[in-house]
């Protein structure tokens, strides 16, 4: 494969340059660059609105006027008669620019537009949430006139207008640049807004019945349609916004009288896990955010740079705060990862590092009543410290740290597990897990560098997603991919069980696959021939690329399968986990057979090699075992094997099972909890430490690249990380962990870097026939986006956002069960049972899928299984479709 | 016909006083598909020579010559090409396609099936105003006789082409008549100009190559393809040849179509169409619909041709003559236009959503009286900052005749500062239709 590749030098370059002057100025440029970009090059900044460069060029706003001459074929230089957008046209050989600066013409024509822009925009930047960052604003300041010859009557609107419960709209400031419409529609796909309306209207709104041009969704209740006869309702929901008058504000999208196109499929308005975005390029403050409207002025908010904690992505964003309150988050601009757009989940779900359950101080067991009661750091270590010494010297202690740890902390924990405690009882994943995973972590994982990177995809000629939804569960990826299939550079393949609305949007090819025979479609694929011969040719095409998802280890021979076929076609692979701990705590070893840098347990070397470099010797050594995973760890701190638990951020609604996992916490002897806020599996601690969330302490997040993504800390606070607490917990129980800051980290992580001796070797599982009982049917799920997680709590109007749960079925299925859309259906599993709408979908008969973890589909908890199991179906009591619509 | 002036020519209307000339028998009596039988046995590329040596400059107000744009087509690739017939008629005061395609609606037909066959397409539109719904019936009924007569369809009369047409009714949007906003609302989209290039020509409906062509331009094809270039080009000026249709609207005896070479002139159609009302002197006229800059009396020998006009401060546009005697004001007139350009503006692109505003606000105060020192000289400046700046045409068309009428009759702005337009000019004195003249204002 590698062989035969072409040098990727040899691609002409984009050096073929085209040489222009602007205002007297020579500059070359790539061929093809828009004169707004090329004046950027030379510090001309040519002020503008509609113009984004990652937008297509809309040349609506018409601010960015400039006067251009070109050679004619004789090379005389003639300048065109009437100034031109310079974000619409791109440069000429010999093209000579005048701006604002050197044109007399051109300055008119700019300050003319911007006069226009702001005779029907509101005097509302005293308490506007843009008034401070707002390019108008700005350019009317240093573009524009400083009186206004205006004195007519101005347009007015209601305002503002709920696009939906995240996203508010005040449509007199709105200068309808389109920036909204094309970002939903060229970079999100969900194109949940557009233009109405005509012109500009009157200064009463509508003149003739014809609205003004507005930017809105399909609503009757705003767009003012008549004569839709009995059962019109108009919006009526009580709401927590304000009108100018204190009147109610006008509610859009919750009308009941939208058609059923435009609903999305899941049976509400339509909405988009992107919309954040729009109001972030809004260069006005027409798109406003329901929690930061009126909160802040940007002037006095302080702003740092940090890396979104909800996935494994690593985008960058820029945190805005407060005397010590985090206000808003906005999207970082880093063109290698997510370019400027962030999901709205790592822009708005943060309240949750703040909210009133965040453990302040240590928590100890009243001797007495036995009730957790706060106690001074020394006393909650030492009792920790006394407890967990116990507990390993009786039987062990198993560790468990969670997905969701920087870097650093991620390697406090893997050391204090292996030097502190003496054991491999170490796993991070708090999720389905496997043996088989763990293997194909050691494997191909740990210790890799950035193989598969966001730049990979975009020049992959094909992508195949195997146990991966990217709009769900890795919105950076899934953006970079959407962008990458329409510029057709790269084509999609995705083995799932239905075509999502995530797969359509990058237009993905679906290989039909029923949750537990993906090993089996891999090994297909691999195998040559049949209606997979293409897929399989696609892969062998020099930059192709297979994701898995985490969700592929709930499938036995799963991973097997695709490292098979990677091998089999040359395409590389890389896995993508869900949390943004996921891929460093990998690299540390947080794994019962791995120490940091993809030293396998099982290896002597290995291990030498990391005792020397913790300073371990003589008889103290490290434990050769390969340690319990989650499941065993869990089982055997239920049984009293193991005497102890050290956990960190887990949420048991994660934990596979049928309640196991709680009930194993439950019975564990001794207890220390790390946490940010209390959780389910507080009431079970003997001691807890608080440590800091991410605001709250610096550290690094490696992506599903592993590309390492340092931040720094927000707010200068008393909190400690969890590599601070471990080092001093260390410290108590008489040793040294030397995780106190994170220069020693760092220290340490570089001496155990390069570990060039044999990974653990390949997992080697055979693919499981898969059985269905008569009158069951195989669960299908995983986790959307926006869901019943912990880390999205104290946010409403995100939750507001989110799909609906519903369950999807066959028509045939339906069928049977005398089921149709917005029917309810109950799902039953070994523990309770779930019921939701039912939304038929082209899907194999005899798979059901339903959302993981949403509000009313918690599926460990209420059906005690997760993908892959047998649940059985029930018609449930009808209701109406008004009712399923709530 | 009687009087000495400059004699019509009467081609595209010269059935029109024939037994229903709509129909395909009257159409073919006088020599019908003639033109269409000949050509389909030609080359198609000597067809677009006949037709680019014939002089022949698009009738839908820009006067680009027709059968050059034809020859902008990329080379065939095997994929489709569409010819679009632009019929979405709106500009205040142009009147002569609704009529054409009302009373003889095959020779639109003839001449798309000559210019498909010309440019290589196998499926031709027709982008109607929505609001005439009698000539949609009628284009309907035409197409139908056209294709049960072996004229359009598959094979046409044995040599193996095919051609379709679609009759397509537009909701009644002026941007439409913008080529590629047509375009956009053809494929079912929101009717907005499109950024060019690309130019239709090469990426326009479909993003295929594509002609667009105004309903008269095509409809003269077959009249050449059939009389031959020296005929045609025995009409007209030397820059502006062939013959078209002059509609004159407003205080004119006898108002009504007149096709006429290229190049008449006011004074001759005046005659024609038996001069000013009774009792009343000409004040202004639009030489080719609102969007072209006003003339005056003084404008009355100039040449009715694309470069006379021009020369002389203004654009031939689309022929309409819209005449105005010394009873109305310049200002009310101005006024109702930008209340049309203001309504619509599509609103894509700034200066003409928000100028358009602007200037309606200010012209409204002018015509009532209540105008401030300096509206003048300010509407002259908006409109200025419009002229130009727009994305597309339909901004400058809203500037014109605000520009030409301070131009001509500033001193009836300025008395805009303290008289109301009515007291000056009472509405009901220039009113054509009794009915009306009591509701005036």
């Amino acid at each position: 494969m590698t062989a035969t590749a072409t040098p990727k030098s040899g691609t002409p370059a984009a050096a073929e340059g085209v040489n222009v002057t602007i205002d007297g100025v020579e500059v070359s440029v790539p061929k093809g660059t828009l004169i707004i970009r090329a004046a950027e090059q030379i510090g001309i900044q040519i002020p503008r609105f509609c113009d984004h460069p990652l937008l297509k060029p809309a040349g609506a706003c018409r601010q960015c006027l400039v006067m251009v001459a070109t050679p004619d074929r004789e090379g005389n230089v003639r300048e065109m008669p009437k100034p031109q957008a310079s974000c619409t046209m791109e440069v000429s050989p010999g093209m000579v620019v005048s701006t604002q600066r050197t044109s007399a013409v051109a300055d008119k024509a700019q300050h003319g537009v911007i006069e226009f822009l702001l005779i029907n925009h509101p005097l509302d930047c005293p308490v506007c949430d843009k008034g401070g960052e707002c390019p108008l604003q700005n350019q009317a300041m240093s573009n524009g006139n400083a009186g206004s010859r205006f004195t007519d009557v101005k347009r007015t609107y209601a305002k503002p207008i709920k696009i939906s419960t995240e996203i508010l709209l005040d449509r007199d400031r709105c200068i309808l640049c389109q920036r909204c419409t094309r970002f939903q529609e060229e970079i999100a796909g969900d194109p949940f807004i557009d233009l109405q309306g005509r012109g500009g209207g009157a200064p009463g709104g509508a003149e003739h019945g014809m609205l003004p041009q507005q930017i809105g969704r399909f609503d009757e209740g705003v767009l003012g349609f008549s004569g839709l006869g009995e059962g019109v309702r108009d919006v009526a929901e009580t709401d927590n916004m304000v009108g100018p008058d204190g009147d109610a504000g006008l509610l859009s999208g919750i009308s009941y009288t939208v058609g059923s196109a435009e609903m999305d499929a899941t049976g509400r308005p339509f909405s988009s896990y992107f919309s954040g975005n729009t109001i972030q390029i809004c260069p006005v403050g027409a798109l406003t955010s329901a929690t930061y409207r009126f909160r802040a002025r940007p002037f006095d908010l302080v702003s740092v740079e940090s890396i979104a904690e909800h996935d494994a992505c690593g985008a960058a964003i820029r945190i805005d705060h407060r005397r010590d309150v985090v206000l808003r988050r906005l999207a970082g601009e880093d063109p290698a990862v997510n370019e400027e757009w962030i999901t709205d989940k790592d822009r708005f779900a943060f309240p949750w590092q703040s909210l009133p359950d965040t453990v302040k101080t240590p928590l100890v067991r009243d001797e007495e009543t036995g009730e957790l009661v706060p106690t001074s750091w020394s006393e909650a270590l030492a009792l920790a410290a006394q407890g967990l010494a116990q507990a390993a010297a009786d039987g062990g202690v198993g560790v468990l740290p969670g997905g969701r740890l920087t870097l650093e902390d991620a390697y406090a924990w893997s050391k204090f597990a292996r030097v502190v405690l003496g054991t491999n009882d170490v796993d991070f994943r708090a999720r389905a897990a496997s043996d088989e995973e763990a293997e194909f972590l050691g494997h191909k994982v740990a210790g890799s560098s950035m193989d598969v990177t966001y730049a990979d995809l975009e020049s992959a000629p094909h992508v195949l997603l195997v146990g991966l939804e990217p709009e769900d569960e890795a919105g950076t990826i899934f953006l970079r991919l959407r962008k990458s299939v329409l510029a057709k550079k790269t084509s999609v393949t995705t083995l799932a069980p239905f075509a999502t609305r995530g797969s359509t949007k990058v237009r993905a090819a679906v290989v039909t696959t029923a949750p537990g025979t993906e090993a089996s479609t891999l090994a297909a694929i691999a195998a040559g021939g049949g209606e997979l011969a293409e897929l399989a040719e696609a892969l062998r095409a020099d930059g192709a690329v297979i994701l898995v998802g985490e969700r592929l280890a709930q499938v036995p021979g799963g991973l097997t399968a695709a490292l098979e076929l990677a091998g089999a076609t040359g395409a590389r692979l890389a896995w993508v986990p869900r949390r943004a701990g996921d891929r460093g705590a990998v690299e540390v070893g947080l794994l019962p057979g791995l120490l940091p840098g993809g030293r396998p347990v099982s290896d002597a070397e290995a291990r030498v090699d990391v005792a020397t470099a913790w300073g371990l010797d003589g008889d103290r050594s490290l434990p050769a075992e390969v340690g319990r995973d989650l499941a065993t760890i869990l089982r055997d701190a239920g049984s009293g094997d193991l005497a102890g638990l050290l956990l960190g951020g887990i949420d048991v609604e994660d934990l596979p099972g049928a309640g196991e996992a709680e009930r194993a916490v439950r019975e564990a002897g001794f207890v220390v909890q790390l946490e940010v806020r209390t959780s389910a599996l507080t009431r079970y601690a003997d001691v807890v430490l608080p440590v800091a969330p991410p605001s709250h302490k610096a550290g690094t997040f490696l992506t599903w690249e592993s590309r390492p993504r340092p931040f720094g800390q927000v707010f200068a606070t008393s909190s400690r990380s969890d590599a601070q607490v471990l080092d001093m917990l260390a410290a108590a129980m008489g040793g040294a962990l030397g995780t106190h800051s994170l220069e020693s980290v760092h220290r340490e992580l570089s001496e155990l870097a390069a570990w060039d001796g044999a990974r653990q070797p390949a997992p080697s599982v055979p693919a499981e026939a898969r059985a269905a009982a008569e009158g069951e049917y195989t669960l299908a799920t995983w986790r959307l986006m926006l869901d019943a997680a912990r880390g999205q709590d104290g946010e409403p109007y995100l939750a507001g956002t989110a799909h609906r749960p519903v369950v999807r079925v066959s028509a045939a299925t339906a069928a049977g069960l005398d089921a149709a859309d917005g029917d309810r259906l109950t799902v039953v599993g070994p523990l309770g049972s779930v019921t939701l709408p039912v939304l038929v979908t082209p899907m194999p008969d005899d798979v059901v899928w339903l959302p993981l973890h949403s509000p009313g589909s918690s599926l460990y908890r209420m059906l005690g299984v997760g993908s892959g199991g047998s649940v059985r179906l029930e018609p449930a009591a009808r209701a109406t479709t008004g009712e399923v619509l709530r | 016909m009687t009087q000495t002036a400059a004699p019509l020519a009467p081609v595209l209307s010269d059935i029109w006083d024939a037994d229903k000339p709509w129909t395909l028998r009257t159409y073919s009596d006088h020599h019908g598909y003639e033109a269409w039988k000949h050509a389909i046995r030609q080359e198609p590329a000597s067809i677009v020579e006949v037709v680019k040596n014939s002089g022949l400059r698009g009738r839908g107000g820009a006067g680009f010559p027709t059968g050059l744009k034809w020859s902008f087509l990329p080379p065939p690739d095997g994929g489709p090409r569409y010819l679009v017939v632009n019929a979405d008629e709106s500009e205040p005061g142009t009147c002569k396609d609704i009529p054409l395609l009302m009373a003889n609606p095959h020779s639109l037909i003839e001449g798309m099936a000559i210019t498909s066959f010309a440019i290589g397409s196998n499926h031709a539109f027709i982008y109607l105003r929505g609001e005439v719904v009698h000539v949609y019936r009628r284009l309907l009924a035409a197409v139908r006789e056209a294709r049960e007569a072996g004229l359009l369809g598959t094979n046409i009369l044995g040599t193996g082409y095919d051609l379709e047409i679609t009759v397509h009714a537009g909701a009644g949007a002026y941007i439409c008549g913008e080529e590629t906003a047509l375009l956009d609302s053809l494929e079912g989209r929101r009717g907005q100009p499109r950024l060019k290039p690309p130019f239709p020509a090469v990426a326009g409906l479909y993003a295929r190559p594509t002609v667009v062509n105004n309903v008269e331009s095509i409809a003269s094809v077959p009249g050449i393809i059939r009389g031959g270039i020296d005929w045609f080009s025995s009409m007209g000026t030397e820059k502006s040849k062939g013959h078209g249709f002059f509609s004159l609207s407003g205080h004119v005896t006898r108002p009504g179509q007149y096709e006429a070479p290229l190049g008449i002139t006011l004074r001759e159609l005046l005659e024609l169409a038996g001069g000013i009302r009774d009792g009343h002197q000409l004040k202004f006229w639009t030489p080719g619909g609102s969007s072209t800059p006003i003339f005056t009396a003084e404008h009355l020998d100039t040449p009715l041709d694309f470069d006379s006009v021009a020369a002389a401060g203004s654009m031939l546009g689309t022929r309409a003559l819209q005449i105005f005697d010394e009873t109305v004001s310049v200002v009310r007139c101005v006024t109702r236009w930008l209340d049309f350009y203001s309504h619509e503006s599509c609103g894509k692109c700034t200066p003409c959503r928000e100028g358009t505003y602007w200037l309606r606000a200010v012209l409204h105060r002018l015509e009532a009286g209540k105008g401030e020192e300096g509206d003048v000289d300010l509407l002259v400046d908006v409109a200025n900052n419009i002229e130009g700046r727009s994305f597309c045409a339909l901004g400058d068309a809203a500037a014109t005749p605000v520009k030409s009428g301070i131009k001509y009759f500033r001193e009836e702005f300025e008395q805009g500062m303290h008289t109301p337009a009515w007291e000056l000019f009472p509405y009901g004195a220039n009113a054509l239709f009794t009915e009306l003249a009591g509701a005036a204002r």
